[in-house]
């Protein structure tokens, strides 16, 4: 049996300001984690991450993270995607700090 | 301290020209980011987790105030209000955006001040004994050999694309303040039968195969420095492996040709590199000695001094730590901590930059230092002038008293700002040196070198800690191991690890186990930490670790 896939989002860095982006179901680029598009098939994952490759204008090196589904859309099930949503734990500075 | 000629300024701005024009072919699409990737790098800017970030050299870890001032600048126009300090002796901004690099390229030029070769596999910033030109024990300064060193690697059309990153360290003195045996190459300065020349050192590293550098030429003359090290280089770039990107520092090179191996072809291209320097590179050498003549120092009485450390306890406490042996008398090396407990080790405010310049200025002789352990160095201050500077540190929140102990600890960033890491590290320093403040041990547990990596490149030097942390991510979840007697010195070891790792939650208290151990353990008050780990073996710190572990094998 294949082993289940588990959900994920397209993220990557914005080209100009450098901060993390996702891919949005309409095809935007957002600075929130609840608004990112949360892919449970891998077929369509692998067709968004082409997508997002195809925007190399707007962004620097999309990439497929894990997520889970939660309430307020999709969550992080690594601490370091759970970094990048935040920000630095050192100073309040990064999106935490733009909420 | 070294001023740019001509020739240094047309480069520096042609070279940010270019990368003006890069910057903008990327922005308007023209370039790819797999094309632009490897212009930026050379060029200092890296994508981190969160932001941009650009790496600026402070070469050998030299500073004026003006430069320093400068520094502020950028942080307050194009980052956030602060930048922080390297264990490479440079300096880093975590928050620029890509649209305005090019701008702050040209403010740092304007200060002679670049971030070229901060990345990428070439010889990257020449790093040097933090003290230089001012300790009593040093044989001479290394920092004319150092900038030699940088004029000679910059842009060195043969050594552009090396099999991985190549960091070189100089020191003057037989005492190793810049970890030199953990570099590819260390040059110390050394004299013998009344002649200077060099001890060289190669295949020294860090990261996840850490070794330490062995003595390649035990007497080098003087005037064969380039020439060798351009024989090494040499030598290693044919010789390294590019196939595989964890084996392919010097360090892999040496040990799987091994060091007799690697001396033969290192000297028969020496041989052949040797006639085509003619001298011209020591005409430069003499040259930018002349650029690091020592300051003119006063004579004078260090009443002010004597005074406030009678009256002063908090003075007297700032300098037993901070202070260092100055060859000039009534002198004195200052330390500025900026390990303030909590705080996170290496970061400077704008503000305090510009109290720092302000003091070097006033009271250095506009002389500044970073050292590889994160702090500034006022290299000459004259000790009448001290009870000022201290006031002036303290109201900027510099004055710290704790150079050498517990709480001046080197962190990486770590996944606060790093795409490598695999945990954190600044909130585990920011944890272990709150806790031994308020333990109020830290004076009690004297000289102690604690060193934070956050992934096995070993940015934090934890390999040569006293106490090493090393930050990993174990199933998802922070995991920290600890080594026990690494030492950075001239006596380099690597610690040795103690056992399995520790949780985000548990590092801090697995610290404090060691360090009460260390106390109930040690012979006297004279004996360090280290010298105490060396007589006993990690046996007791092990038990007082993990205790079940030692009952079972009991049972």
């Amino acid at each position: 049996m294949p082993r289940p896939f588990t959900p994920k989002v397209v993220t990557a860095n914005a080209l100009l300001e450098g901060d993390v982006v996702y891919l949005t179901a309409d095809d935007r680029w957002t600075r929130d984690l609840s608004e990112a598009e949360l892919l449970t098939d891998e077929a369509h994952a692998e067709l968004r991450l082409i997508d997002a490759n195809a925007r190399q204008h707007e962004v620097v090196g999309p990439y497929l993270a894990d997520m889970a589904p939660g309430e307020a859309g999709p969550e992080p099930t690594h601490f370091r995607e759970d970094f990048r949503r935040t920000g630095p734990s050192n100073y309040f500075h990064g999106k935490q700090a733009e909420a | 301290m070294y001023r740019y000629n001509d020739f240094d300024a047309a480069f520096l701005a042609e070279r940010n020209a270019q990368f003006r024009q890069q910057v903008a072919r990327r922005i308007d699409g023209s370039l790819t980011e797999d094309e632009f990737k490897p212009l930026r790098l050379m060029n200092g800017l890296y994508l981190q987790l969160h932001a941009y970030m650009l790496r600026v050299a402070i070469p050998y870890g030299t500073l004026g105030s003006a430069q320093m001032r400068q520094l502020a600048h950028v942080a307050d126009k194009w980052d956030k209000g602060y930048g922080h300090f390297t264990t490479r002796q440079n300096i880093q901004y975590n928050w620029p955006k890509l649209p305005d690099i090019p701008d702050i390229l040209d403010a740092l030029a304007e200060v002679q001040l670049h971030a070229i070769q901060t990345s990428g596999n070439t010889i990257r910033n020449v790093t040097a004994d933090h003290f230089a030109g001012a300790s009593a024990d040093e044989v001479g300064d290394p920092r004319p050999v150092a900038e030699l060193l940088r004029q000679w690697s910059t842009d060195h059309p043969e050594f552009q694309f090396l099999p991985r990153k190549f960091k070189f360290a100089v020191t003057g003195a037989e005492h190793d303040r810049a970890v030199i045996r953990a570099h590819d190459i260390g040059v110390q300065l050394v004299e013998k039968d009344g002649k200077r020349g060099y001890r060289v050192l190669v295949g020294g590293g860090l990261g996840r195969t850490p070794v330490i550098g062995k003595v390649i030429r035990d007497f080098l003359p003087e005037e064969d420095l380039l020439p060798y090290s351009e024989a090494i280089v040499s030598t290693y770039n044919v010789l390294g492996r590019r196939d595989n990107k964890y084996k392919a520092r010097i360090k892999i090179t040496v040990n799987e040709n091994g060091l007799d191996t690697f001396r033969e072809l290192t000297e028969a291209r020496f041989a052949e590199l040797k006639p085509l320097f003619t001298g011209v590179d020591q005409e430069m050498l003499d040259g930018i000695r002349a650029h690091f003549a020592p300051p003119a120092f006063r004579n004078a009485p260090t009443t002010e001094y004597d005074a406030a450390r009678e009256a002063d306890p908090v003075f007297r406490a700032w300098a037993d730590t901070n202070l260092s042996d100055h060859k000039a008398p009534g002198y004195a090396i200052v330390s500025i901590s900026l390990k303030k407990h909590g705080q996170t080790p290496g970061d400077a405010t704008s503000e305090q930059m510009r109290v720092i310049a302000d003091l070097a200025e006033q009271y250095g002789h506009d002389d500044i230092r970073i050292s590889h352990e994160q702090n500034v160095i006022l290299p000459h201050v004259h000790k009448s002038d001290l009870p000022a500077l201290h006031a002036a540190l303290k109201e900027a929140d510099l004055a710290t008293a704790n150079i050498g102990l517990v709480s001046d600890i080197i962190a990486c960033p770590g996944m606060d700002y790093c795409a490598l890491a695999t945990a954190r590290s600044i909130p585990v320093a920011q944890q272990i040196a709150t806790r031994f403040d308020e333990l109020k041990l830290e004076h009690d547990i004297g000289p102690l070198k604690i060193k934070i990596s956050g992934c096995i490149n070993a940015c934090g030097h934890h390999h040569v800690g006293h106490i090493g942390i090393l930050g990993l991510d174990r199933a998802g979840v922070e995991n920290y191991q600890i080594t026990l007697g690494g030492d950075g010195s001239e006596d380099a070891t690597i610690g040795q690890r103690v056992g399995p790792g520790f949780a985000y939650d548990e590092i801090t208290g697995a610290i404090e186990t060691i360090l009460t151990t260390y106390l109930d353990l040690r012979e006297s008050e004279d004996e360090t930490f280290l010298e105490a780990y060396r007589r006993t073996g990690p046996g007791p710190f092990k038990a007082a670790l993990y205790p079940e572990k030692e009952k079972a094998n009991a049972a």
